[in-house]
């Protein structure tokens, strides 16, 4: 398959990655563009595609008893097995959602609500301050409930990590029913020791969730002793958006947060979309299938951007030193005295796409929650640049990003120096 | 040229970005956020910038075919504009927020921004003419075509130096049907959206009461020109001199005649009222002097003070000694009026113009 060749090309064969990425890694005048917002979005698996062809192609509902309704199933079926097979859990395990927030949203509130339904003395939830909105905003949601949920934030140190002592410390009373913490953070690529904070939380009692979207095809799965609940999102692995995946352990407690036929557990009701699920197994196979390679790969890259960034700016500072546990897909920069929204437009008219990696509002810059988490100033946190890679990255995106980045940044600069 | 298109995501600027890319410029469409707690949806006429607009904004420019991006000058907006506008009223002048704007933000904060990015020009919706035929070669700015849109008047504060470095397209239009038909034809969403009035940060339009909530109650005397106490205010900053409603006085003037605020004096808390004669004037005062040519004793001019004002024959008593562009401080620019004129209020912009052609901007202080 054309894709597999692609995603295992080696860094210096990058024409032939070239070849198999779609129309997007070109703009419409041929332009060369480097797509370095991976953790954004990353691309369309051409294997992901084909799945999706061919399964919504495929007729009936899956819940059906005829003919059809068992053909739709065996589809369905043939995807969650696969997908089960790729986690290394029961097919039971598995709720398919529209994406990770809702993945996140379930893991959070449905479990919180179900956890102290069941025990009355489970009055609160732990979640690292720097995790995903999804996770933050919806446990900040439970202290509006009856009877009210508390939401605990849990800090980290300045390379991102979740301190183990004060993790212990939010959990010593017993009241948390599930904690939760991204595999991999979103914007700096941290990535925490999960096997540590489990034996904490098992120790009260105490439910591990985490949200793995950036994680999967960069690091390894954390082991299923360790965590009862992973979020996973189509998009971030080259499925496409709108599909995502809850893995929750049998004895996992869920209240009611959405009602219906009663599909999934009775915990996501909804009839399930064959293609997008066929498209996320065929593009999980993948991702899994040649993680160990692609991280290799993935890894120089990000070392030619780190050294390459430090070699035109000595004042450059990385988020994450290289010695600081991360996944490797993600580089974090902070450009001091650059206006990071022009350094954006700046390297986007050159041919760049990337990210400030912080919150944005309607327009509207606020200061990254997760920079502020780990101690960066908002002074600190301005002229930060999230480049991010994937299964379509190569040399030459690393070229062009290099190439654009001395005048913009000069010009970048001379902005934050009026702008501040 | 490389050009910078602010768009509002109204119909003007939609269709003067549009222009400029028909005539070849490299265009860029930039929507400026000015508040950082957006409203999701605008309200008919009022307010701006809300999110709605941002997205009215990045579909016209889809439709033209150029990039888009939103600029957060939310903290200069607040600083120079917003900020301004509190203390001029609590100083108890009566400035213009959208000149202040134009001034200080439009062709300033962004003009900068843009150029230090590359761009060689900004474009805007505004309704105003640049031509480059002028006595000095050198670009001058003029009204519209279309006199009852013509916003020469809120523009004439940017100067001779920010005119070199804009695009004005609505300028030629002779109607703003014109302009709607011309969205109509290019397909952008906008052509029938309702234009703004109105200050667009204070969103309810009830200035009286933003000034209140921000500057707080404030309580002191109404006199009359005699010094007689005739009734009491909330708060200065609730006035402004010509102002005739909303006095809130019980007693009717000895005469009868409709009494209108003839000054206001922050320090002393104390609004005084008069008779319509007090706020009659032959003379303008102003600092703040943004000259677009040589400014000389003795010329005939016409002088405008509001922006949907009529200009009236003057002529310059006393001109600053630069001709410079930059603002000059101390009162240097002392013009004659033909025929005396109401209502003039410390804070306003006067402009002065020679046929459509305008020839400076200044602030107005007390009358003398």
């Amino acid at each position: 398959m054309v894709s597999s060749a692609s995603a295992s090309a080696s860094a210096s064969d990058s024409d032939s990655s070239r070849a198999a990425a779609p129309d997007g890694a070109m703009s419409a005048d041929g332009e060369r563009r480097a797509y370095l917002d991976h953790a954004a979005t990353s691309v369309l698996r051409p294997a992901a595609r084909e799945a999706f062809v061919e399964a919504s192609l495929v007729q009936g509902n899956p819940s059906s008893v005829h003919a059809t309704g068992r053909r739709a199933r065996a589809v369905l079926d043939d995807a969650l097995e696969l997908i089960a097979e790729l986690l290394e859990v029961p097919r039971s395990w598995l709720i398919m959602t529209s994406g990770g927030t809702e993945a996140d949203n379930l893991a959070i509130r449905a479990v919180a609500t179900g956890a102290v339904a069941a025990d009355s003395s489970r009055t609160a939830v732990a979640v690292a301050a720097t995790d995903h909105p999804a996770v933050v905003a919806t446990a900040r949601s439970l202290q509006a409930l009856t009877p009210s949920i508390e939401a605990r934030l849990l800090p980290v140190d300045d390379q991102g990590i979740l301190q183990a002592d004060r993790a212990a410390d939010a959990l010593a009373d017993g009241a948390v029913s599930v904690m939760s913490t991204a595999l991999v953070n979103n914007e700096t690529g941290a990535l925490q020791d999960l096997a540590a904070l489990a034996a904490i939380a098992r120790a009260h009692g105490t439910l591990v969730h985490t949200d793995a979207v950036q994680g999967v095809g960069h690091v390894r799965r954390p082991s299923w002793d360790d965590i009862d609940l992973m979020s996973l999102s189509g998009h971030k692995i080259g499925a496409p958006v709108g599909v995502g995946v809850l893995v929750a352990k049998p004895d996992v407690p869920f209240g009611t947060t959405s009602t219906g036929g009663g599909q999934q557990r009775g915990v996501r009701s909804g009839t399930l979309d064959l293609a997008l699920a066929a498209a996320f197994a065929a593009a999980l196979q993948e991702t899994v299938r040649d993680r160990e390679q692609e991280s290799r790969r993935i890894r120089a890259l990000a070392r030619r951007l780190r050294d390459g960034i430090r070699q035109i700016d000595s004042s450059a500072r990385l988020t994450l030193s290289e010695e600081s546990p991360q996944s490797g897909h993600i580089v974090h920069v902070v450009f001091p005295g650059a206006h990071s929204d022009s350094l954006l437009f700046l390297l986007d008219e050159r041919g760049v796409d990337s990210s400030a990696g912080s919150a944005c509002s309607a327009g509207v810059t606020q200061a990254s929650p997760v920079l502020a988490a780990m101690g960066l100033s908002e002074e600190d946190a301005r002229g930060a640049l999230r480049l991010s890679l994937g299964w379509t990255s190569t040399d030459q995106d690393v070229d062009v990003l290099l190439q654009a980045l001395p005048e913009s940044l000069r010009r970048a600069r001379a902005v934050g120096a009026l702008f501040g | 040229m490389k050009v910078l298109a602010a768009m509002s995501g109204g119909v003007d600027s939609a269709v003067a970005a549009a222009r400029a890319a028909e005539a070849g410029h490299e265009v860029v469409g930039v929507h400026m956020a000015l508040s950082k707690n957006r409203d999701q949806r605008r309200t008919g006429s009022r307010g701006c910038c809300t999110v709605e607009d941002a997205s009215d904004a990045r579909r016209a420019a889809d439709r033209i075919g150029i990039p888009y991006y939103v600029w957060d000058l939310s903290d200069d907006f607040h600083d120079l504009v917003v900020e301004d506008f509190l203390s001029e009223y609590a100083a108890g002048r009566t400035p213009n927020p959208c000149v202040r704007c134009n001034e200080r933000i439009k062709f300033a904060s962004l003009m900068e921004r843009a150029t230090l990015l590359g761009f060689d020009a900004v474009c805007t919706g505004h309704y105003a003419s640049i031509r480059t035929d002028g006595p000095a070669g050198t670009p001058s700015l003029h009204r519209s075509r279309n006199m009852a849109k013509d916003q020469s008047y809120v523009l004439a504060v940017m100067g001779p130096e920010a005119v070199g470095r804009s695009l004005f397209p609505l300028g030629e239009y002779e109607t703003k049907d014109e302009v709607r038909e011309e969205a109509r034809k290019r397909g952008l969403g906008v052509s029938t959206k309702p234009d703004s009035y109105d200050i667009c940060f204070v969103a309810d339009g009830d200035t009286r009461g933003f000034l209140e909530r921000n500057l707080g109650a404030d309580p002191g005397e109404i006199l009359d020109d005699s010094g007689a106490v005739i009734g009491t205010h909330r708060g200065t900053h609730g006035f402004t001199i010509g102002q005739r409603k909303g006095l809130g006085i019980q007693q009717p003037a000895a005469d009868g005649a409709p009494r209108y605020v003839v000054d206001i004096d922050p320090s002393s808390r104390q609004v005084v009222v008069g008779a319509a004669e007090l706020l009659s004037t032959r003379e303008l005062i102003a600092t703040d002097v943004v000259s677009f040519e040589p400014l000389s004793a003795g010329r005939e001019v016409r002088a405008q003070i509001r922006a949907h004002g009529e200009a009236t024959p003057a002529r310059i008593l006393e001109a600053p000694e630069s001709s410079a562009a930059k603002p000059a401080h101390g009162p240097s620019l002392r013009v004659g009026l033909e025929t005396p004129i109401r209502g003039v209020a410390p804070g306003q912009t006067l402009v002065l113009y020679d046929g459509d052609r305008v020839i400076a901007a200044a602030t107005l202080e007390r009358r003398a």
